[in-house]
């Protein structure tokens, strides 16, 4: 066991509690960003000015008109930055633009004495524009050629003769939507200049380091002068990643020019309409199989919807790429990416980030095809599982480690979901109902865990003993309600061998850990719960050291339990407040700031090659869904999981972010429908589903009427803190269970081996038009054949 | 001028300097109690829950949980408030304070993960927590728990206005089916035995905008009257919705909702009469299921958060044709009772609107009431297609009410909703049905009439053509399910 992942005894970690800030939720005490402003005195508002048109150059904007309304104070506009005009990391955001590159894009800001009068300012400002032809989806820009960013390229094997050797050849394509992460937080920020000109802006960020270097790249100051906290977020999902930089530059700007505290909040249409989303995705593909349904060869261009700037896209691409083999292993593949640029918003960071997107096409692929090669889509999925011991790589070509744990995750789940009988129960179910049909499908995920980009792979602690005792935690990492903080006080308090209440933990500020990576990639709890880890042992060798001359034995020999040191074999005791104040009087440093980088990963971006993870996250979910053939709406009636989590620092959060991913997962593939203007009138581009009226979030209805998770047993990961793994992604991606079961389910309404396509998100629309399709393919007499728009070649 | 003011946790708190549009969620924010949160400004999401006290169904007074988004500060002049801060119990100086019995359980049990949600959830559990039927021995016992009861007989409806974007709802869930009965000292289980806080008549001015409470039918209808611009305004959940998404102000709001003459619920011997203002709440309670239609509506009918405020005076008053009450009140041939300061007329449902959020209500007419004839048709049913089960607004939705006797098909009237610019009465189907015997060959033909029924369009809820399919399935589901075991 390694040095990492080992525990002392009686550790803090691996106990279930609830969340740290859970008596604050229940009472309403927990403060996020903008509650902040009703405990702050003179505070401006800043309302967007947008413009309703989704692509135009500017040819006039007046701001008198704003500044005669009453309460505006100031109207923000390109002219005011001191420093550099851009939002982005990739200078293509520009923060007040020249051109109108979406529906709603915000070209200027007006700051008033109440949030009233900066909304009628805004409507005041008088803006004239020169409208261009506008770019709204995927297709469109294929079509035109329109692509941004990185071409990357992703090749293994020997894809013709893979091919060659194939006894089955399937293509096809498939366009599969977005999704809105509808925190239930919108976006917001409060800024503030102190007696130096200095600033202190509050903002609900999963990246306050880089929302500091972003307002000191705008407002042409030195990250020093910039200091950025977030107190917690009410929801993130990847969308306060790289999002909430710009909106906090507004406030900024607004604090340094009026020299006031500004605040902005989006209302939920103006983060609906402004703010990037998931990528959509088109994806063509070519697969072969041989005789007994191994995938040979695959050929696929994945383009994602980048929207107008580039954003994350290229990581989020990336990674799709390296998760489109999923738990099979392709020994020839030749893997395409290219980003669209459209004009809509700009496509971000979403759970998952492009891994859900890469599986969903591969798991679409063998969902289509299981009929057409007459296997059962779970025989089909097994037959292509990496295999143990045999050295199989991915098509980026890192190997595959803890294969066994694919299958063993995925048998655990067929023995607790019964699945044997279930499918007798529901085959017997489905003869006696004529219009209505169940099904039930199992898949399983491999999630690769750690940053693409290897210098994100950091994190920083400092850990503070008072000479009371008591102990102060800070780490770069932000609480967005996945748990993170509760994990880390965990650790601390494991690593110290203290209570867990002697440790308390102080709000993420970029002045007490600097140059902190964006709490993403399920990697916050692997980085910052190492580097925490690595300030406590320096804090407790000193300890033992005092530890051990007090109790005469070597510092070696000490032991800290429980708040009690200890030297082995000895019963003499020391309290942990009299071994601090002891320290303290001997003139000990009781303070340690802590580093931790992730070891073994190397990634060659251009080559597409490398080992970019320090370990795949495994997980196998089992779901049954019925249908109502009247009018395809469905429901989900029981979901058996089994998910790999090493060994849990946190059971009850860890079991609830698998649970919460799950529904999440649900509803981008089958709720969730983000529906935009494409017809050539005068809204083209505008986001019809732009409240929560209208985008339709999974709610009581959809929670599955039985839902048993289980995490592995057993399950130490040796490169992660405790012998934990990552768990804030990869249970989206169990919720492939769940099309996979509509699919199936709807197939039902006709003969046995009807391949079906569905639509993404499966709404129930969706599904009626699949089984409508499949009741047209048997009244046809069409036995086995595939229905739906793309026809699939069978060679 | 008499000030407004709210009993807010327990202390008076002026409504002033507030505007008269200003909602309950700004007025408590401003005030710091930001428990209460926005996350969507119309009334989807539920995490602006509070808890108001109302004229209960079963005892003196409800623990009724409102949107606090969507209502007007104004509009609760004189009542009781209470927040997710003020169900703790503060502790002595220096303690911490004692949760909320849901607060506990959805502490303890991981319900919360972000928490922004959770003050919502929480005053949303309480309700049902509060709710005096409420089965509080053990409902599996009983035979009452099911997919959406618990066995403390809480119903999860209660928590369908509310939304988590974390947690995926199990581990609320555990929590609400965990919540015992209240103590006896349970102070806001107490205040349940005294009278509700009585309507307060209110002229509540700041600057050019004024909002009014009359005390009675006849000052509500001489206002309407005598100001022309004056807006009703009931329930406030899509008034509400108006203010806050398309930045609506008017100068004159007229609240109805309080209004006695509005609140009845009357069995005559040849209709039953439902006030325009009595909250769909209190008619899906005090009518316990003897209209099963209305019974099939409620739950379908957006969110518990949303009944709780909404009223059938307010759905028919915005003309919606997307409103849901609208299809199954043309099903069981329901008119309306509009009164004005001339005295009152009954116009038939089937009359009432003439085109898009238009009718034949007067400026100067509120609705005062809606009358269902009796007896009732035996077999009825309403399919609202929507994309979510809980709290959507349908894309179709189909309601039906007929008679058979000796396997014909007597009586048979079709409401119909999101197909055409107002709700309609399916005659041509009506037509094709009745007299007919009530078999797969008469559904079959009947079905292609429906189908092509209205002018349905596409929309980002549907398209056109699966609205029409819609109607077609909508009768041969309806037959199936009089004729087989079909899950609803």
């Amino acid at each position: 066991m390694s040095h990492l992942s080992e525990r002392p005894e009686k550790p803090v970690v691996g106990v279930s509690m609830p969340h740290e800030s859970a008596y604050q939720h229940v009472t309403g005490t927990a403060l996020y960003t903008d509650d902040l402003v009703y405990r702050t005195k003179d505070v401006l508002h800043a309302y967007p000015v947008q413009v309703m048109k989704a692509h135009g150059r500017i040819t006039a904007l007046r701001t008198e008109p704003a500044l005669a309304v009453p309460g505006v104070v100031r109207v923000l506009t390109g002219a005011d930055v001191p420093g550099e005009n851009d939002a982005g990391m990739k200078h293509d955001e520009p923060l007040f633009p020249d051109e109108v590159m979406f529906h709603g894009h915000a070209v200027a800001w007006v700051l008033g004495e109440t949030l009233e009068a900066a909304r009628l300012g805004a409507a005041a400002v008088e803006v004239e524009l020169e409208e261009k032809p506008a770019i709204v989806t995927v297709g469109e820009a294929i079509a035109a050629e329109s692509f941004h960013g990185a071409r990357p390229h992703m090749e293994t094997g020997d894809v013709d003769a893979g091919f060659a050797d194939s006894a089955h050849i399937f293509t096809g394509e498939f366009t599969f939507a977005g999704q809105e992460h509808f925190y239930l937080e919108t976006h917001a920020a409060l800024a503030m200049v102190d007696e130096g000109g200095q600033l202190f802006i509050q903002s609900s960020t999963q990246h306050p380091s880089e929302t500091q270097e972003i307002v000191s790249h705008v407002l042409g100051v030195p990250a020093h002068e910039i200091t950025v906290q977030c107190l917690r977020m009410g929801g993130g999902f990847g969308g306060k990643e790289m999002q909430p930089h710009g909106f906090a530059a507004i406030a900024a700007l607004g604090a340094k020019l009026t020299g006031r505290p500004v605040r902005f909040r989006l209302n939920r249409t103006q983060d609906l309409t402004m703010s990037g989303k998931r990528h959509g995705f088109h994806a063509s593909w070519k697969i072969g199989f041989d005789a007994e349904g191994r995938i040979q060869a695959l050929d696929a261009t994945l383009t994602a919807d980048g929207g107008w700037s580039l954003d994350l896209s290229e990581p989020v691409l990336a990674r799709a790429l390296c998760h489109i083999d999923n738990t099979y292993w392709i020994p020839n593949a030749r893997v395409n990416g290219r980003i669209a640029k459209t004009n809509t918003v700009s496509n971000t960071a979403f759970r998952g980030f492009g891994g859900p997107q890469g599986m969903l096409v591969i798991e679409d692929i063998l969902g289509r095809v299981a009929p057409q090669l007459g296997l059962d889509p779970i025989e089909l999925r097994e037959r292509n599982f990496y295999q143990p011991g045999q050295g199989q790589t991915t098509p980026y070509g890192q190997l595959v480690t803890q294969a066994d744990r694919i299958s063993a995750v995925w048998e655990q789940v067929k023995e607790n979901g019964n699945l044997a009988d279930r499918k007798r129960e529901i085959a017997a179910f489905n003869a006696a109902h004529p219009h209505t049909k169940r099904a039930i499908a199992l898949t399983g995920i491999k999630f690769g865990i750690s940053f693409n980009l290897t210098a994100f792979n950091q994190g920083g602690a400092l850990v503070l003993i008072y000479k009371d005792g008591s102990v102060l935690i800070n780490h770069g990492g932000t609480e967005m309600g996945q748990g993170l903080h509760t994990k880390m006080m965990q650790v601390a308090a494991t690593t110290l061998g203290i209570p867990l209440h002697k440790v308390r933990l102080a709000p993420t500020r970029t002045d007490k850990v600097p140059n902190t990576s964006a709490t993403a990639a399920s990697a916050g709890a692997d980085l910052n719960g190492g580097a925490i880890k690595n300030a406590c042992e320096q804090l407790r060798e000193r300890l033992h050291q005092v530890a051990g001359t007090q109790l005469g034995g070597n510092a070696s020999d000490v032991r800290i339990v429980e708040g009690v040191a200890r030297v082995l074999g000895s019963d003499k005791e020391l309290a942990w407040d009299d071994l601090v104040r002891t320290a303290y009087f001997q003139r000990v440093q009781l303070s340690a700031s802590g580093f931790y980088r992730t070891e073994g990963l190397h990634w060659d971006a251009q080559a597409f090659r490398g080992t970019p993870f320090k370990y795949f996250s495994n997980g196998a979910a089992a779901t049954e869904v019925e249908v109502d053939g009247f009018t395809g709406a469905y429901k989900i009636r029981r979901v058996d999981i089994v998910h790999d989590v090493g060994d849990s620092l946190s059971p009850m959060i860890d079991i609830g972010q698998v649970e919460g991913g799950f529904v999440q997962g649900a509803g981008w593939l089958t709720l969730e429908d983000l529906r935009w203007d494409t017809s050539d009138g005068p809204h083209r581009g505008r986001l019809q589903t732009q409240a929560a009226s209208t985008y339709k979030l999974p709610s009581f209805s959809e929670m599955p009427e039985e839902f048993n998770v289980t995490l592995m047993e057993n399950a130490t990961e040796e490169g992660a803190v405790y012998g934990s793994k990552a768990v804030g992604e990869p249970p989206l991606m169990l919720a492939f269970s769940v099309r996979e079961a509509l699919r199936q389910a709807a197939a039902a309404f006709g003969p046995a081996g009807t391949s079906v396509e569905l639509a993404s998100p499966a709404t129930p629309e969706a599904v009626f038009w699949a089984v409508e399709s499949v009741r047209e393919a048997s009244a046809e007499g069409a036995e086995g054949s595939a229905v739906g728009s793309t026809a699939l070649s069978n060679a | 001028m008499v000030s407004a003011r709210i009993t807010v946790n327990g202390k008076e708190t002026p409504i002033a300097p507030d505007a008269p549009h200003t909602t309950v969620l700004d007025f408590l924010r401003e005030r710091g109690l930001t428990g209460t949160k926005e996350g969507c400004a119309e009334g989807e999401c539920g995490a602006c829950s509070v808890l108001v006290a109302r004229p209960g169904v079963n005892k003196p007074t409800d623990w009724v949980a409102v949107n606090a988004c969507l209502v007007p500060a104004a509009a609760l002049d004189g009542q009781e408030v209470v927040t997710a801060e003020g169900l703790a119990t503060p502790g002595a100086d220096g303690t911490p304070a004692t949760l909320h019995p849901v607060q506990e359980e959805m502490a303890v049990r991981g319900g919360s993960q972000c928490g922004y949600c959770t003050p919502g959830f929480i005053c949303s559990m309480a309700s049902e927590y509060y709710r005096p039927d409420r089965c509080s021995h053990d409902a599996s016992e009983a035979g009452e728990a099911d997919a959406e009861h618990g066995p403390n007989g809480f119903d999860l409806h209660s928590l369908s206005g509310n939304l988590c974007r974390c947690t995926g709802y199990r581990p609320i869930r555990d929590a609400a089916y965990a919540v015992g009965e209240p103590a006896e000292d349970d102070p806001l289980a107490q205040r349940r035995e005294q009278a509700a806080p009585e309507p307060v008549a209110t002229s509540y001015t700041q600057g050019d905008s004024t909002f009014l409470r009359p005390a009675t039918l006849e000052e509500a209808v001489q206002i309407l009257r005598d100001r022309p611009e004056a807006v009703l305004v009931a329930g406030s959940t899509d008034y509400g919705v108006e203010v806050n998404i398309r930045s609506r102000r008017d100068t004159c709001v007229v609240a109805i909702d309080r209004l006695p003459e509005l609140r009845e619920l009357r069995v005559e011997s040849e209709y039953l009469e439902i006030g325009a203002a009595v909250t769909l709440t209190e008619i899906e309670r005090r009518l316990d299921g003897t209209v099963p239609l209305l019974a099939e509506l409620f739950p379908q009918f957006a969110s518990r958060l949303i009944r709780n405020s909404a009223t059938l005076g307010g759905n028919l008053g915005t003309g919606s044709p997307i409103g849901d009450s609208p299809p199954v009140l043309l099903a069981l041939d329901a008119s309306l009772v509009l009164a004005s300061a001339d005295g009152e007329r009954v116009v038939p449902l089937a009359d009432y609107f003439t085109g898009y959020r238009q009718s034949v209500r007067r400026p100067d007419e509120l609705i005062r009431a809606v009358r269902i004839p009796t007896p009732l048709s035996q077999v009825t049913a309403f399919h609202k297609i929507a994309k979510r089960r809980f709290d959507d607004i349908s894309s179709v939705a189909v309601a039906f009410a007929v008679d058979i006797e000796g396997g014909i098909v007597r009586k048979a009237r079709i409401g119909l909703g999101g197909i055409a610019a107002t709700p309609i009465r399916s005659l041509a189907t009506e037509a094709a049905l009745e007299g007919k015997p009530w078999t797969q060959e008469t559904v079959d033909a009947a079905a292609r009439v429906l189908r092509g029924e209205g002018t349905p369009m596409s929309d980002h809820r549907a398209s056109s053509l699966y609205r029409s399919a819609m109607l077609g399935t909508s009768l041969k589901k309806l037959y199936a399910q009089t004729t087989e075991a079909v899950s609803s």
